[in-house]
């Protein structure tokens, strides 16, 4: 799909500075870049900002400064309509938790980004010959059968859920995918199988992944491993160490 | 990006909390109930009295107020202070311009319907509605002495049919005074069709026959020890003496109010003629401040109900964050939240509103028939006015004006939120 950038770069981020309104400055990064189909492993203790910098890389939240690109294309540079636009374009993106829908069934929950983008649909039609053939590519690479294509969201085990969520993030092969603690509420047998079945989905779209846990035991697993609090030099947490 | 699938979308999100939704639909709907069933009330109010005199340029009667002298006339409610001699009748029947007078004598009933005493000019010059003449579904006219002409609602609801013999009370109202007409019956030789006017709750007979079973009565009660068979009345003089009123119709209604002043001015005896629409519009203006009494009522009941929408929304936006964030997640933008906001506004108060509809709607047949019997108010179904789009209009309006508030918050919150709700 879209295309490498002349410096093979899919994210790039230099001298980012980022604060919340009326808050001290809590992310200072010089540098981090994502290749394509590169899989990054962002680990760090719970509350240094790993949420807040995948909001940036995201383009949801603006830094006060610095460089935050998607595909050669910096965020704070589109108009707000376009930004919501762009990300659905190229970034797939999984929660923690409570990803999807309850009302929709989990089939209606993975098409949701084709409905939103004509960019994730066109590649979804290109690929599997129509958005419905896509859907149903991902949902059975995440090992979601048939019969709970139909079910509402609501009604799917918890594991269950994190894999329609993963197909849903996969469908239409965005370059980046975004995953924000994808296992925590999965136990670890589960975890491991989610992981296998996530890194070889994205592997098959070629999308490069970006996933943030505290948990560093899945960190072998990615090509590389970054850890948060090394790479941010704001000040953390003063108050605390005083 | 396609309209329907936001509908569907946002219809979808509403039905999955449609517990917490229904009351707000029931406050909706219960003002839409209330607007649109007092506008119609108060329009068919209006159309019921309206259709009542079409056709009759003059009412003549008694000195009286002339709010009293229609009622009594035309809709058969309160009683007459005084008649009018037959000689007046007589004198108004030769005045110029004067092209017909159907004379009116009231004052009995048969088990609480009014019994009305005339002629046979009623039949050929009564208008009701839009100019419509009176018509015989059953049977024939008065001809005998001792017939009656059912009003339609009369016969359906005794369940009377040509042929059947009934007895007159002396005397208005339900419960009969202990002094009736029992020795003299009549026969029902004819009965009208429905007009939705007082005719259908009235008893014909002629004016000789309303002569005949009073001869043996004086100032209402039977003369002690005379008794006049029905048949020895026949051969009595039954032209009668007085009456209570006389509709006047003229050649031209520009002679209206030269007649008027003729009649006002009468030396025999003191007379007053009303112009029929003359003493509506005044009946109006009597009625006017209750029905606006219930406009308010029902507007601030609507005002409610509209708060009570915002309010239930914007309570359950902070359960729908995470639902938000997980839109903005696939891809919606924030105009698209806004979008789903104020799509719910308008699918809860178009669902409160036809269900308003359906509750009047369900409520006119139910209650139709009573109101019709009761109070002689027939409600019309078929025919929604200006002022009822008007109120439709206004109550969607406000219902999306109403979502608009959680709309522009669900906004705020998803811009704070981005991806992550904090909750």
């Amino acid at each position: 799909m879209s295309g490498p950038m002349p410096d093979g770069k899919l994210l790039e981020i230099r001298n980012l500075r980022f604060a919340w309104p009326g808050g001290q400055d809590c992310l200072r990064i010089a540098d981090l870049s994502v290749e394509p189909g590169e899989t990054v492993f962002l680990h760090g203790p719970s509350g240094c900002g790993k949420s807040t910098l995948l909001s940036l890389m995201a383009g949801v939240l603006i830094p006060q400064s610095g460089h935050v690109a998607l595909l050669g294309t910096p965020w704070d540079k589109l108009p707000a309509m376009r930004r919501d636009r762009y990300r659905v374009d190229h970034v797939g993106y999984i929660f923690q938790q409570f990803n999807l829908l309850p009302y929709l069934t989990a089939f209606d929950n993975v098409l949701l980004p084709c409905r939103f983008s004509g960019k994730r649909r066109d590649a979804a039609v290109r690929r599997a010959g129509s958005v419905d053939a896509e859907a149903a590519h991902w949902l059975t690479g995440m090992g979601i059968g048939p019969s709970n294509w139909s079910r509402p969201a609501h009604a799917l085990s918890v594991g269950q859920q994190q894999r329609v969520a993963a197909a849903r993030a996969l469908v239409g092969q965005p370059g980046l995918i975004i995953a924000d603690e994808p296992t925590s509420a999965l136990d670890e047998d589960r975890r491991e199988a989610f992981l296998d079945l996530l890194l070889a989905a994205c592997a098959e779209a070629a999308s490069a992944v970006v996933l943030v846990s505290h948990d560093s035991r899945m960190a072998k697993r990615f090509a590389r491993q970054v850890s948060l609090p090394s790479i941010n030099q704001a000040p953390r947490e003063e108050e605390h160490i005083a | 990006m396609s309209r329907l699938f936001m509908l569907n979308l946002a219809w979808r999100s509403a039905w999955n909390r449609r517990f917490t939704l229904a009351l707000t639909v029931c406050s909706i709907a219960l003002s839409a109930f209330m607007l649109l069933g007092v506008e119609r009330v108060r329009q068919d109010l209006r159309d019921n009295f309206t259709s009542a005199v079409s056709g009759t340029d003059l009412i003549v009667g008694a000195r009286t107020g002339s709010i009293q002298l229609l009622l009594y006339s035309v809709f058969h409610v309160g009683a007459a202070t005084n008649n009018i001699r037959w000689s007046s009748v007589e004198w108004l029947e030769a005045l110029r311009g004067v092209e017909w007078v159907v004379p009116l004598s009231l004052g009995d009933s048969h088990r609480g319907f009014p019994v009305l005493g005339t002629t046979q000019a009623y039949f050929d010059h009564m208008r009701y509605g839009d100019q419509q003449a009176l018509a015989v579904r059953e049977g024939q006219r008065f001809d005998d002495l001792y017939d009656a002409v059912l009003g339609a609602e009369v016969a359906d609801r005794l369940g009377y049919k040509i042929g059947q013999r009934i007895t007159l009370a002396h005397g208005t109202g339900e419960i009969s005074l202990g002094a009736d007409h029992a020795d003299k019956p009549f026969t029902v030789v004819g009965i009208l069709a429905r007009t939705g006017t007082p005719v259908d709750r009235t008893v014909h007979i002629s004016l000789e026959a309303m002569e005949a079973i009073h001869v043996d009565w004086i100032a209402g009660a039977p003369l002690p020890g005379m008794r006049v068979g029905a048949e020895e009345a026949r051969q009595m003089d039954l032209r009668p003496k007085s009456v209570t009123a006389a509709l006047v119709g003229l050649q031209s209604r520009a002679a209206v109010f030269s007649v008027q002043r003729q009649v006002n001015g009468f030396s025999g005896e003191p007379l007053m003629s009303i112009l029929p629409g003359v003493a509506l519009d005044e009946l109006w203006d009597v009625m006017g401040t209750g029905e606006k009494a219930l406009l308010l009522m029902s507007g601030l009941v609507a005002l409610v109900s509209m708060a009570g929408l915002m309010s239930v929304v914007l309570a359950g936006l902070n359960e729908r964050r995470r639902e938000l964030a997980v839109l903005r997640a696939v891809g919606a933008g924030v105009h698209h939240v806004i979008l789903l906001l104020a799509l719910e506004g308008v699918l809860l108060t178009l669902a409160g509103v036809t269900m308003g509809v359906v509750a009047l709607v369900a409520c006119v047949i139910a209650l139709g028939p009573w109101l019709q019997s009761t109070f002689g108010l027939s409600l019309q179904l078929a025919q929604p006015t200006a002022v009822h789009g008007l109120l439709l209009a206004g109550l969607l309006l406000s219902g999306w004006l109403a979502s608009l508030l959680p709309a522009w918050r669900a906004y705020r919150l998803s811009l704070a939120d981005g991806l992550s709700p904090r909750i």
